[in-house]
């Protein structure tokens, strides 16, 4: 469903992609790992088409079609959904008026009629209760005054109710504790399908513990340099990334 | 001919007619009104109070009085009728260029010590109230307009509540003038006071007509005794061909508590002049404002707090939103007089603007002359948020979308304050009307 080839991405003119080949086929999950700067939420972020990041050679496929001239929200329609690695606060619009707006953005979309709103409060209230959010988070205003743990909450509770056909998850895991992190996990484990890819991107191998990847990939200065299967992951949690980094100057040498 | 001139002359024209009709002291009044407007002219950007208001439209327009000739009267009252769903129940009161229509009104029954009417039929029977109260707080002397309106104003609304009693329902005076072929000029006196401990709601509702020019200079006077508590309200939706020129002037003694609501929304150029003197301890003004422009619109506040005494408080928060080429204006003064110590004065004005042509003018002035006060002020004129829209849209709503979301709960806010909730759905109502004018791309 998603072909990456050859993608370079720069931000303020800064190379930060410098060759990213990766394909996520429906049905798998995929985790990209790496140090920090590597490129791993540029790369999320160039999916989804934020601003500011520009992508200066390569292309990538979603679904046989170019992905990277359709605009933030066909992308979004299409089926691409970003967790963010830190969620927007949104003073003055509740977070319940947000997600059933985009409920319905998205499937107006498809030319399915809008969600009935007392159906949308009885499925989104159930999610809530699933991921341990408290109901007043609905009323609330979008992430606002929300903790860390919350915020990455909600943004899996949109994702299950968006049910999107290819998911990042960027940094999920981030600032949460054990027990947050179960139910993240379970969330994320409960929208795997045979339709739907996943891609998510962490620095630590913790996350991977409850939601075991398919294939792992490692990158480092914007190129993936070493992909495998869960053992990968294993590995690089015992022995950290200089590991890597060792190997790739040893081959160089 | 120049606009002064212009209005000069309607005053005179209707000089007779009015000096005639009500007691002596009124007319001779409104000869002094009418040679000070001769006098002072209207204001040009000369003066620094309206370096940014520019009102040379008006020099092109020869103003007749509203009322005369030819006019639509089923139409105007239709207007009227319109807008009863902002405040829901309450007391309506409907003026028809400038003049108290009773077919058009009703006014429930009243608790003893409470009068709400006209201004001219309270000065038919009692013109002692009226003259208590008229030019009372309001200051000619320095505003021309002021003094067009002692010389020109027929009717208005009048509010007296006596000691002790609270108004629960609110009163909702309409303001709307009839359609005819000549440019209108009509100026409501609006004359309230509550006595101690005494409470009111009241919305004044300024409406257009889409078809014809015409001025609006009304200028409401507010006496707050000692503990008296009043929620002001105005509500602007003047056509894009109407001018609205204002003023309110309020007195407040120790312990009374005045919150203003001043809603923009309508006017291609519109401007309330709002000035409060704090004499009394314990006072409290909280000040409001919303101002809303697209088109060539130019919205103005020039408010002044004056904080006479000490331990008086204010509170003042102004809210602009300015798309397509409107011009937003802001101009805050809050003055501390000598030995007015344990004052607290808070004041922000924050701007929204969603086109590269819309700008935004804002001026604190605080005048301090304590040294034991707090005061705090800001000012921004900022664009929409880049991250939100993109959250928004990463969500799959479209970008029209997502700015009207953010731009609404930008405005909100302000609409979260006011005192009847029917006003703040009704205002809500008419943001996401109006949304659409500023928010789509092609506009931008």
């Amino acid at each position: 469903m998603l072909e990456i080839r050859d993608l370079h991405a720069s931000i303020q003119g800064k190379e930060v992609l410098k060759g990213i080949d990766l394909e996520v086929r429906a049905g798998e999950v995929h985790a990209l790992m790496g140090p920090n700067g590597s490129g791993k939420s540029t790369l999320a972020n160039v999916l989804v088409g934020r601003e500011g990041y520009e992508v200066t050679k390569g292309e990538v496929l979603y679904q046989g079609e170019n992905l990277l001239t359709l605009s933030v929200e066909e992308r979004a329609r299409a089926g691409i959904f970003l967790a963010f690695q830190y969620p927007i606060e949104i003073p003055g619009v509740s977070n319940g008026y947000f997600i059933r707006a985009a409920v319905n953005a998205q499937r107006s979309a498809r030319g399915e009629d809008e969600i009935d709103a007392f159906d949308f409060l009885t499925i989104v209230k159930q999610k809530m209760a699933d991921l341990g959010m408290k109901p007043e988070l609905l009323d609330r205003s979008v992430n606002e005054g929300f903790s860390g743990g919350e915020k990455k909450r909600n943004e899996v509770l949109q994702m299950s109710l968006l049910e999107p056909t290819l998911a990042l998850l960027d940094e999920t895991d981030s600032g949460l504790d054990i027990d947050a992190l179960k139910m993240v996990a379970a969330g994320v484990n409960a929208l795997r399908s045979p339709e739907r890819g996943f891609l998510i991107v962490t620095h630590y191998q913790r996350l991977l513990d409850y939601i075991v990847p398919d294939h792992t990939h490692v990158i480092v200065d914007g190129r993936i340099v070493k992909s495998g299967d869960r053992q990968l992951a294993l590995e690089l949690e015992e022995r950290g990334y200089g590991w890597i980094q060792q190997q790739l100057e040893g081959g160089a040498a | 001919m120049s606009a002064t001139d212009s209005l000069s002359s309607l005053a005179r024209r209707r000089s007779g007619d009015l000096q005639g009709a009500g007691p002596p002291w009124l007319g001779a009044a409104r000869a002094r009104a009418l040679e000070l407007f001769t006098e002072l002219g209207v204001p040009g950007t000369r003066d620094e109070a309206w370096r940014f208001t520019n009102l040379r439209d008006l020099d092109d327009l020869a103003f007749a009085p509203a009322g005369e000739g030819e006019r639509d009267m089923d139409d105007a009252i239709a207007r009227a009728h319109a807008t009863a769903g902002a405040v829901g129940e309450g007391h309506r009161l409907v003026f028809i260029d400038g003049v108290f229509s009773a077919a058009a009104s009703s006014v429930g029954g009243l608790p003893s010590g409470v009068t709400v009417d006209s201004v001219a039929r309270v000065l038919e029977r009692q013109p002692e109230r009226v003259k208590a109260l008229l030019g009372s707080t309001a200051d000619q002397k320095r505003r021309a307009f002021t003094a067009l309106n002692t010389a020109l104003f027929e009717d208005g609304l009048f509010v007296e509540i006596r000691r002790g009693q609270q108004l629960s329902a609110p009163i909702h005076a309409v303001f709307v003038q009839s359609c005819g072929a000549a440019p209108t000029a009509v100026a409501p006196r609006n004359l309230i006071s509550l006595q101690p401990d005494s409470q009111a709601v009241i919305v004044e509702h300024y409406v257009g007509c889409a078809d014809c020019t015409a001025l609006t200079a009304p200028v409401t006077e507010i006496r707050l005794e000692r503990g008296a508590r009043l929620h002001h309200v105005i509500l602007q939706e003047q056509a894009e061909t109407g001018y609205q020129l204002g003023e309110v002037a309020v007195y407040q003694e120790a312990d009374s508590h005045f919150a203003s609501h001043s809603l923009a929304l309508g006017g291609r150029i519109a401007r309330v002049d709002l000035t409060t003197v704090l004499t009394g301890e314990g006072a409290h003004a909280q000040l409001d404002g919303l101002y809303l422009g697209a088109g060539r619109q130019l919205l103005d506040h020039y408010t002044t707090i004056d904080h006479a005494v000490p331990h008086t408080t204010s509170d003042e928060h102004y809210k602009g939103v300015l798309g397509g080429r409107a011009h937003g204006v802001f101009h805050g003064r809050v003055i501390v007089r000598p030995d007015a110590q344990k004052i607290d004065a808070r004041q922000s004005n924050r701007n929204l603007v969603l086109s590269d042509a819309a700008r935004v003018n804002t001026k604190p002035q605080l005048e301090i002359y304590a040294d034991d006060v707090k005061c705090s002020h800001g000012a921004t004129i900022g664009r929409l948020d880049a991250e939100q829209l993109f959250y928004l849209r990463s969500r799959g709503i479209d970008a029209d979308a997502a700015r009207a979301m953010l731009t609404l709960a930008f405005a909100n806010e302000i609409g979260a304050r006011l005192p009847i909730d029917e006003l703040g759905s009704y205002l809500t109502y008419q943001i996401r009307r109006w949304l659409p004018a500023v928010v789509e791309e092609k506009d931008r």
